[in-house]
């Protein structure tokens, strides 16, 4: 279990990072974004890798549970760019980014009137990690919980590389945490 | 900043230790003569150092011309200027990225340096006479009375202080999307090229309003990117060569008479990575900061977080040469992760003979390492330690075994002095090292000039 906290715990730190960058002078930088988002990947796959092994007995207990998990997280989260290595650089260094997270993050968290999970386009993407204006009274709690939302849409979305991961319940990954 | 006896409870440390961030020296270079120091810092301002020759006849022995010059500050200037991208509503930095010298072709220096987006091209030049004796002007600038002129004169070139003057003389604007890391002037002396995350441009040092693309790894889909270029450096001596370095840990050797876009390259060096090493942080830490050619040309030098390689340009297989340059970090990958110090570039400098190679590491040290030995030693850049002309003593950290008095232990490391940018003088065993605010000139008394030891 110590690799995969220690894999959680490099998503985190990630994940902050690429967060800070955005407001960093100079624009981000598209060599530490891809690095970034590789170390991501990696401790992800490694994360899965571990959790997989762990997780299996509990998975057929919370089976029926998880389609409106998987529905409630994924909007919030449904982040495809995260999946790819760069499309969070590319994101970023798009021209309208900054103004869309500002639309972006009043709608985020604000319950679930649609369940797509269709693959957003680069130019709507928006790093729902971000904490929203909402979510801001409660800053400790909404951070929590969005980090959680990004695990499990870790553990639940599809990996590029091969066939997606079985998919792990929500309790297991706020367990985790 | 002086001891306030009013009030002696105040701690004034932190005024001493204050570092201005636009002080920050982000790239040395020196000329080809090494006659010229140039430093470029965060604040986009420039210093070049000039090397003072001994004139005097009684410090010039037979054998001794005057290398024991010390480097004065010879100009200043505001290079780039903080910028804004209005579209994309983003900030430029005026931080100089680069600097490199053109080799000198009259009177005059040249030399280009760059921040993230613009190259400049600047010009350098004394001026140490003024005419004297206009006809319509006098003395002081004033017009004359045209009544009072009863005779006419030929100004007169007199001699007056030494002035440097600094003037841009190309602006190379608007050629790169992405943020610039390296810049390399041609052996044709007519050329250079400019290297950012996606693209490698090649301009005529006469044209500012267009360049040549002769690399482009931006992938159609942006979500499909794996790799970036890192630094990019043209061949010593074949116009046509030239090599980059991406964030994998590949170098690409590119030849322009094969195409006129060199995405397909000539020779691709890679090393197969160690399985057995693999960890989360493998790609950070194989990513290559800096590329240098040997002064032969038959050799790169590449720097990557942990090591420093030596590569034979002919062979692609593998590094020739691999040195540990700070190995005992490699367990706390974690924490140089948490805190951003994995994501420093170090710079690698040659020697001029190409015997020696050097590059920087934390806590103000730095390393040489002997290619004929294979041996390394660690010096420090720190001005506590060592007095000016005093010997550089080598220092060493403690990874284990018997403990030398001196020895810094791994945990002692202070990781904000990094010694990232450096330059070794073309000839002579004289380095530049740059810490922090600080610029360190090192000269080798007992071997001042460059021999295969």
């Amino acid at each position: 279990m110590e690799v995969s906290a220690e894999a959680k715990r490099i998503m985190v730190v990630a994940l902050g990072k690429l967060y800070s960058s955005r407001t960093q002078r100079g624009g981000l930088r598209l060599h530490r974004s891809l690095l970034l988002t590789l170390v991501m990947k990696s401790a992800r796959d490694i994360y899965h890798a571990a959790q997989t092994t762990t997780a299996e007995g509990m998975e057929e207990d919370r089976e029926d549970q998880q389609p409106s998990e998987v529905e409630m997280t994924t909007e919030t989260s449904g982040t495809p760019e995260l999946q790819g290595p760069a499309s969070l650089p590319l994101m970023a260094t798009d021209a309208d980014v900054q103004g869309r997270t500002q639309n972006q993050e009043n709608t985020c968290l604000s319950g679930p009137p649609h369940h797509t999970r269709k693959r957003r386009g680069k130019a709507t993407a928006e790093p729902d990690f971000l904490p929203c204006k909402k979510a801001k009274l409660e800053y400790g709690t909404a951070q929590q919980l969005i980090v959680t939302s990004v695990l499990v849409d870790y553990a639940n979305c599809s990996s590029e590389l091969g066939p997606s991961p079985s998919p792990i319940p929500l309790q297991t990954v706020i367990a985790a945490c | 900043m002086g001891e306030d006896a009013e009030s002696p409870k105040i701690n004034h440390t932190f005024l001493r230790d204050y570092v201005t961030e636009a002080d920050v020296i982000s790239t040395v270079e020196f000329n080809q003569t090494g006659d010229l120091l140039a430093t470029g810092d965060k604040g986009g301002r420039v210093v070049i150092f000039q090397r003072e020759t001994e004139l005097k006849g009684e410090s010039e022995e037979a054998g001794e011309v005057g290398d024991s010059g010390e480097y004065n500050v010879y100009s200043t200037f505001q290079s780039h200027e903080p910028d804004f991208d209005y579209l994309k509503s983003l900030e430029i930095e005026e931080k100089i990225n680069k600097i490199r010298w053109l080799p000198q072709q009259n009177a005059a220096h040249f030399l280009l340096s760059t921040n993230d987006k613009t190259v400049k091209l600047w010009k350098v030049s004394e001026r140490d006479k003024r005419p004297e004796g206009y006809n319509l002007k006098d003395e002081e600038g004033r017009i004359k009375d045209v009544s009072t002129i009863t005779s006419l004169r030929v100004p007169v070139l007199k001699p007056t202080d030494l002035m440097v003057e600094v003037r841009p003389r190309r602006v190379f604007a608007n050629g790169h999307t992405y943020h610039i890391n390296s810049i390399s002037v041609n052996s044709d002396g007519e050329t250079y090229l400019s290297a950012d995350d996606l693209r490698i441009n090649m301009w005529h040092l006469d044209i500012t309003d267009r360049s040549f693309n002769i690399v482009d790894i931006k992938p159609a889909n942006m979500e499909d990117l794996t790799e970036v270029i890192t630094a990019a450096e043209f061949h010593p001596h074949h116009c046509h060569l030239f090599v980059y370095s991406s964030s994998k840990g590949t170098l690409r050797l590119c030849d322009m008479r094969a195409s006129a876009l060199c995405d397909k390259h000539t020779k691709l060096f890679e090393e197969p990575e160690d399985p057995g090493s693999r960890s989360f942080f493998s790609e950070i830490i194989s990513s290559v900061s800096d590329v240098k050619f040997s002064h032969s040309g038959r050799y790169l030098l590449t720097r990557d977080y942990l090591t420093a390689k030596v590569w034979d340009l002919n062979m692609d297989k593998g590094p020739v040469e691999t040195y540990q340059v700070h190995e005992y970090l490699r367990s706390k990958l974690c924490s140089l992760y948490e805190n951003d110090c994995i994501f420093d570039k170090f710079e690698c400098v040659w020697n001029s003979s190409d015997s020696v190679i050097m590059t920087g590491a934390y806590n103000s040290f730095f390393r040489m390492f002997d290619r004929e030995t294979g041996r390394g030693v660690t010096l420090e850049a720190w001005r506590e330690n060592s007095k000016p002309r005093a010997v550089l003593r080598t220092r060493r950290v403690y990874t284990g075994g018997k403990r030398r008095r001196g020895d810094v232990g791994v945990d002692s490391l202070d990781f904000t002095k990094k010694i990232l940018h450096m330059a070794w003088h073309p000839a002579e065993n004289i380095i530049a090292i740059a810490a922090t605010n600080n610029l360190y000139i090192f000269q080798d008394r007992v071997n001042p000039d460059a021999q295969t030891q």
